[in-house]
């Protein structure tokens, strides 16, 4: 990552930092309880100014080995004027799928965190309006989730003998 | 003309879906006498209304088949209705994603009885290669269907081949078969009204 933005980055979050890598897209990694304070740390700061959302979207981290299964948030940031991105992104056991909403901040992450919501089942407190957005409202599943199979959901004329699975 | 002893063949068994054939009855210079079922079939199956629901590359092969060098209108087709109030036949084509089920129900219940059902290609049959959350494995899980046309997409020739199958079932329908406890079973069935 380049030093000043990295610089800059310290000054405003300090040690809410816990690590940064620099990919295609500078990348910070925080707290989920922390993003939202980030998030509105790096929007109101006059240098950063990180003012525009590009997008946010959920993931899903399969159990690994030292790790439970988790799920993960991205946000993506650019600021305009200077032409700089930034990646932030947190992760949490996905028996605790909350986060505070950045609607407050970007009325643009509105339908993005229904749209995790809807996927993931990821939950924003403080969302204006919470529920599914592209899946049919009855739907019980999350259905981007890993565990979720991709195939076989409601489909009975499959014959194996003939797909030869 | 076709054999009076013998009215109907279940669809499976007709061999010919000619267009033209006249229902059984006797005929003479100038007259031909018929029961009031073969008379008001014969109206039914020549000017059917079709209410269009196309969604995807199904609905491409339709427009095809709609167009002149396959043409419609030989079977007296051509009038589509985007209106189902006036619609006799739902032609579902392409894909209907879950979330559209409860609105494709909604299509089948305002068209007016007698109605029909054919669902082309495989996604409106069955959900075709999209095996997914998201999509309805085939339509006759919301509304019954009437006939399925085979295809991915299916020709426009098989297209009018279903049509002409729809035909068959219009032109061999009793007038009391929407009223049996069969037909009241099945929409039950779907929870229709």
């Amino acid at each position: 990552m380049e030093e000043t933005l990295l610089a800059e980055l310290r000054r405003v979050l300090g040690d809410r930092i816990l690590s940064h890598e620099a990919d295609d897209v500078p990348t910070i990694v925080v707290d989920a309880p922390a993003l939202y304070d980030v998030v509105d740390a790096l929007y109101s700061d006059e240098n950063l100014a990180f003012r525009f959302l590009t997008t946010l979207f959920g993931m899903h981290y399969p159990a690994e080995a030292g790790q439970g299964e988790r799920l993960g948030l991205q946000v993506l940031l650019y600021n305009m004027r200077k032409g700089q991105r930034l990646r932030v992104t947190c992760s949490f056991p996905v028996e605790t799928p909350e986060l505070r909403s950045l609607t407050p901040i970007f009325p643009a992450a509105n339908w993005m965190e229904r749209e995790s919501y809807d996927f993931f089942g990821i939950r924003f407190a403080g969302h204006p309006n919470l529920k599914r957005i592209l899946n049919i409202e009855t739907m019980t599943v999350f259905p981007m989730r890993k565990d979720f199979p991709l195939e076989d959901q409601s489909r009975d004329d499959k014959d194996d003998r003939m797909f030869g699975r | 003309m076709s054999n009076p002893s013998q009215p109907f063949q279940p669809l499976s068994e007709a061999k010919t879906l000619s267009p033209v054939e006249p229902p059984p009855g006797i005929g003479g210079e100038g007259f031909f006498a018929t029961t009031l079922d073969a008379a008001v079939g014969l109206a039914r199956k020549g000017s059917m209304w079709p209410m269009i629901y196309a969604t995807s590359c199904c609905g491409i092969e339709f427009m095809a088949t709609a167009g002149a060098h396959y043409d419609i209108g030989r079977f007296g087709m051509e009038r589509f209705s985007y209106s189902p109030r006036q619609a006799d036949l739902l032609m579902v084509m392409g894909t209907v994603a879950k979330k559209l089920g409860p609105a494709l129900r909604e299509i089948y219940q305002q068209i007016s009885e007698p109605r029909w059902v054919l669902a082309v290609g495989a996604c409106a049959s069955s959900g075709g290669i999209f095996d997914t959350y998201s999509v309805l494995q085939g339509i006759d899980r919301v509304i019954p269907v009437d006939v399925f046309v085979p295809g991915c997409p299916p020709r426009p020739e098989q297209i009018l081949d279903g049509i002409l199958r729809v035909h068959y079932l219009a032109k061999h329908e009793s007038l009391r078969r929407r009223d049996s406890a069969e037909y009241k079973a099945l929409l039950d069935h779907y929870g229709i009204e």
